[in-house]
Parts: structure tokens; sequence; C-alpha cells
């Protein structure tokens, strides 16, 4: 995979009317061949994002560059790029043949080669005699196979996915996952997936995108989004976590102290020109965090008592209170741990410091 | 026992036809009252003998509807079917972009823009055919300013001809094209839309092939809705179009009350009648025209 800048989106920004910006001044570099993923909350303006990029909305400033050529303003029938709707959006009136031979018929391509794609297509989709049934004929899982087939086909630079899978049930979404995931591999084009499902978006991305409010709040793989969190916003969207907030209290040679509730708990941290009473906030990971009875030295040791336990099958979810009375949230594994009585007091939880997350605000 | 059993099964099912009967009955008394004995009343004078005073005889005879296989009749009927199309036609043309622009237009414009297309209707239609004659007679509002302006020297021929008669129809019958051809252009999924530019379709191809056809239940819906009225319109042919144009119509209209002659006059309408009724079988079955029916 080339690591080329591929489509370019520069210094966008998007209102409507006269309403306040949906987009604000975003910076986006995606690179060729990659699955991309925008990853945020409704509203956030990441389908807007993916609609200016397919030309349906034009930016209210800014730049889009694809493959070294301004489209910014170009209709959205002269781009090279496609997209896979939302609820899909198949031709209504027009069996599945003529559904994925739409983008073809347009480039005015002969009848043998629109049959010979479309076939190779509907077989590639295992779609293989369906090209005489009409969409609504269809089950959620065929009509968005029939979406995919009519936007590859046309082999574009980049396919554009709006929220593809938000409308199948779960078991044919993680199917429809994995499925996405090998068909780019295979085709090589750049893919640029929106959802506001987290999941979705670890398990199928190469570059994730967060976003919140119209803007970027941190970019990377999916391991440094989850590992290392920059915002408390994007700490909170994927997966779950637990953020605390202390204050710097003691500083040494390479690590600060903070207090979080008084100077028995204590959160050490890297230094990094801190000073006295700046405060911090610190991101952990339920499944990073441990029960146990008594303090040791070394890990990070904050004392509890247990508010509420649940079972989740793979686990067991214990919900801690600390002395602020803060909650903390346990993932524990289940079978191997002695205290899962319903009475838990005076107890820690326990985590290595290379787990803390420092974040900003 | 078995027996019991059953007349207990006949006896309930009968109670529920008779409580189903209830419920429909004020809605059957109405039909049968206003619809259907009229109707049957039609048919049956249809076939019966003017008396020597216009009054009816009932006595059996075909010789309304052999008197219809005159030449000067069938004409009639043929120009009656082809005044009927060509302002179906120029309804469609004209109310097709109207429609479109009303469903593409701002959501603040769209109920003004509709009230403005409804409004004449608030009017008793008499008077609006009457408003037409003001434009378009030979003294009239539109010859007088083309005169005025030296556009032309003599007073252009606007009124008593075809024409005339197809105006002033297309006039009454627009808002029965416009409104079913907005409501089917306003149901379209924008998205649907979309997908066809997003896959190269410039905006001609995506009108052609995409909005066009899945608008077709209101071409066809409005199309009917104009079409099946314009026939019966008489007054619209008699104020128009004068004594120069006879269409089925105002023939009717004539039957009835100049010649009193009520069995001939019953024989054009039951074949006025046949005649919509084959259109509206006919374009029930038109593709994809699904909106037709409920519509009709």
């Amino acid at each position: 995979m080339t690591k080329n800048v591929f489509v370019q989106l520069l210094n966008i920004s998007k209102s409507f009317d006269q309403d306040e910006a949906i987009i604000k001044n975003l910076d986006l570099d995606i690179r060729q061949g990659e699955f991309l993923t925008l990853l945020g909350p409704s509203g956030c303006g990441k389908t807007t994002t993916l609609r200016m990029i397919a030309g349906f909305e034009l930016p209210t400033s800014g730049k889009i560059v694809i493959d070294g050529e301004d489209i910014t303003t170009k209709p959205p029938y002269l781009r090279c790029v496609n997209t896979v709707f939302q609820n899909y959006a198949l031709f209504p009136h027009m069996n599945i043949y003529d559904n994925i031979a739409f983008g073809l018929k347009m480039k005015k391509m002969t009848k043998l080669e629109i049959k010979n794609k479309v076939n190779e297509m509907l077989k590639m989709v295992q779609l293989e005699g369906f090209e005489n049934r009409m969409p609504s004929k269809l089950s959620g899982g065929q009509m968005q196979r029939v979406a995919i087939a009519r936007a590859i086909v046309n082999s574009p630079k980049v396919l554009l996915l709006d929220e593809p899978l938000g409308a199948l049930d779960l078991k044919l979404r993680k199917q429809m996952q994995l499925e996405l995931k090998h068909l780019q591999k295979i085709l090589g084009i750049t893919f640029v997936f929106v959802t506001h499902d987290q999941e979705e978006a670890l398990t199928m991305s190469d570059r994730i995108v967060v976003m919140n409010n119209g803007n970027i709040e941190q970019t990377g793989t999916p391991e440094e989004l989850y590992e290392h969190p920059k915002t408390k916003f994007v700490a909170n969207f994927l997966g779950e976590t637990n953020i605390l907030e202390g204050e710097v209290f003691k500083i040494k040679a390479d690590e600060v102290l903070l207090k979080l509730c008084d100077e028995e708990d204590i959160i050490r941290i890297p230094n990094h020109n801190y000073k006295l009473c700046d405060k911090f906030m610190v991101s952990v990971r339920p499944e990073r965090i441990r029960i146990k009875e008594k303090a040791e030295e070394g890990d990070v040791w904050l004392q509890c008592e247990l508010k509420e336990k649940i079972y989740v099958g793979s686990n067991i979810k214990m919900v801690m209170i600390l002395k602020n009375g803060k909650e903390i949230i346990v993932n524990e594994p289940i079978g191997q741990n002695f205290i899962f009585s319903d009475e838990l007091k005076n107890c820690f939880v326990t985590w290595n410091p290379n787990h803390t997350i420092v974040i900003k605000e | 026992m078995k027996s019991n059993k059953s007349s207990n099964f006949i006896t309930k099912y009968l109670s529920s036809i008779s409580k189903y009967l209830a419920t429909i009955m004020p809605a059957l008394l109405w039909m049968v009252i206003f619809f259907v004995i009229p109707l049957l009343f039609i048919v049956v004078v249809s076939f019966s003998t003017r008396g020597d005073v216009g009054n009816i005889v009932y006595k059996f005879t075909l010789q309304n509807y052999i008197k219809l296989l005159n030449p000067l009749y069938i004409n009639i009927f043929f120009k009656s079917i082809l005044i009927a199309l060509y302002t179906t036609v120029l309804c469609l043309l004209i109310g097709y972009p109207f429609a479109f622009i009303i469903a593409n237009s701002n959501k603040k414009f769209k109920p003004l823009l509709l009230l403005l297309i409804i409004l004449p209707f608030w009017t008793n239609s008499l008077v609006r055919t009457y408003a037409m004659i003001v434009l378009l007679r030979t003294e009239g509002i539109i010859n007088t300013l083309l005169l005025h302006f030296h556009i032309i020297n003599v007073p252009l021929n606007l009124m008593y001809n075809n024409f005339a008669v197809m105006i002033g129809m297309l006039y009454m019958m627009f808002p029965f094209m416009v409104l079913p051809l907005y409501t089917s252009i306003e149901k379209l999924d924008k998205r649907i839309l979309d997908a066809a530019s997003d896959l190269g379709a410039g905006p001609i191809s995506k009108f052609l092939k995409i909005t066009l056809p899945l608008t077709k239940g209101g071409i066809v819906s409005g199309s009917i809705l104009v079409f099946i009225p314009t026939l019966g319109l008489f007054f619209v042919t008699d104020l128009m179009g004068g004594s120069k144009v006879i269409l089925m119509s105002n023939l009717i209209k004539n039957q009835f009350l100049t010649a009193r002659d009520w069995p001939f006059g019953s024989a054009i309408s039951v074949i006025l009648i046949l005649i919509m009724i084959s259109v509206i079988l006919f374009s029930s079955r038109v593709p994809g025209a699904k909106g037709t029916k409920e519509v009709l």
C-alpha cells in the first residue's frame, strides 16, 4: 500500500443558509488505497464531509483535491468517485441488472462490456441469478450488496460509504463488515466510510478520523486512537473508559504525582514540564483495571467500594465508587477472582501506570 | 348434536353478515339512490323511444344507437376525444415543469405556490369561463393590447373555435394535472436522484431515466383527471366555442334540454360512459403507474 496522499480536503468550511458552520476549517489527507473511517456522533459533520467529496454539497470555502485534480466545484456526475448510500437508494423501477449497469450505461459502454462487468460484479457480491429481480423483492443484506456492486462496478478512484450497514441487523452487519474489508483489500480502492458505530470503525479501518462538532478531534490507526486518545471526547467515544480528574501536587525528576481525592490516592504520570497545581484528566480503560484486596508497590492503587455488579457474558462489569464519590468501571474476567462477593468495602482498584492515558479537555 | 352445532355456526355467520351490512348500509343506500338507479334509468331510456311531445315511451328500440353511426356523430365523437387529448397533453406539458418547480422550491414558498394553483377553484367555474372570454374575445384585453402596441392590425380570432375551447378546458382542468404531479414529484426520494448523479447521470439523463419513470403514477392519474372531465364539460364548449363547436358534452346537453330527445341523449351518455370506463381500465394497466388507483 502506497502512502501517497490521494484525496485532500484543504481548509474546508460548510454552513447551510445563515446558520452556524457545520464544518469548520477542516483539513484531511486520505491516502491511496486505505480504508478511512469518519467516526462521530450524529450531527458532527461526517456525512456532510462525505457529501462534499461526492459533490452533493459545495463547501462554503476551501478546496477538495482528488488525485491531483481540484474537483471542488465539479458536479457529482463528473467526479470519479461513487457512493454507497444509507438505505441503499436503489432505483426502484429497475431490476438488479439495470441497477448495476446504470453507471456503465451512462459511460456509454458497449452492451457486451456492460454484460461482462455486471456479471463479474454479481459473482463478486454473490448475487448470481438475481439479475431480473426488482429491488423491492430483496432482503436488506441483498440490497446492500447490490448497492455496493452498483458503485464499485464503475471502478471509482474513491468509494464513499455513508453508514451503509446501519439498517442491517447485528449479525448481518458483522458479516458485511468483514466482507467489505475483504473487498477493499482485493480491489485496492480507497474507501471512505462514515459511521457512528465505534466498534465498526475499529474493526474495519486502516485509519479513523474522529469528528465532533465539525472539527477533527484526532486521526490515527484504530490502535493509536484506542490506546492513546488525545482528548476526552475520543477516549469516551471509542470504547468504554474511566475519566479521572486530578491535580499535580508533587513533582519529581521524571514523573509528577496527581492527587485525586487525598494524598493516599495518587496517580503517577511522566513529567512534561508540568507545574504544581496543574489540573489533569486521565483515562483508564475498564479492562486494564483489576480489583485487589491489598495495596502493593509499583502500580496505581485507589481505594474504593463496590456499588454494582453486572454480568455481561464475557466478563463481569464492576461499578466501583472512589473515595471522592466518582464511579470507576472495571471489567473483570469471569471465574478467577475470589472477591466477588456482593459486599466489597475497603478494597482497591489497580492498574499498570503504562495504561494511564493523560488527555486534555 | 352435530346439526345443532352447524346451525349455531350459521346463526353466528348470519349475525356477523348483518352487522357488516348494517355498517355499510348508509353508503350502500346512498350509492343505490344517487348512482345505480339514475345510471340504470339512463340505460333503460337509451333503449326507449321519444314520444311526439318529447316524452319517453318505454318501447324497446335500438334506433338511438343506430342513429349514432351517422358519420356526423362519429365525427363529433372523434373530435371530442381529440380535443380532450390535446387538452390533456397541453396540461401535462405545462403542468409538469410547474409541478417540478413547486416541488423543488423553497419550503417557505411551497404552500403559497400551491395556494395560487388552487385559489381560482374557489371561484365559480362559470365566472372563470367568462373571465377567459373577457380576455380572448375580439374586443377583449389581449386583442386591445396587441392592437394598441401595433403588433397586429386586425384583431385575432381567439374565440369561438377549437382553440378557444381548448384554452378554456386547459384553464379549467390545470390544477387537476398539477396536484397529482406535484405529489408524485414531491414524494421522489432525493437520495435516488443523488445516486443517479453519483453514477454519472447528467441533469437530462437523470430526468429521463429516473425522475420521469418514477413519476409515471402522477402523470397517468393527472392525465385521467384531466381527460375524463374534459369530455363532459359542456359549458366551456358552449361558452368558448359558441354554436360552431359541437362536442359530445354539449350534444348531450342539447338533446336533453333543447331537442328534448331524452332517449337519444341517453344513448350518447351511455357511449360516453363506456369511453371513460375503457380509458380508466386501460390506464390502470400502465406498468409502474401505481399511484393511479389511489387518485381515482
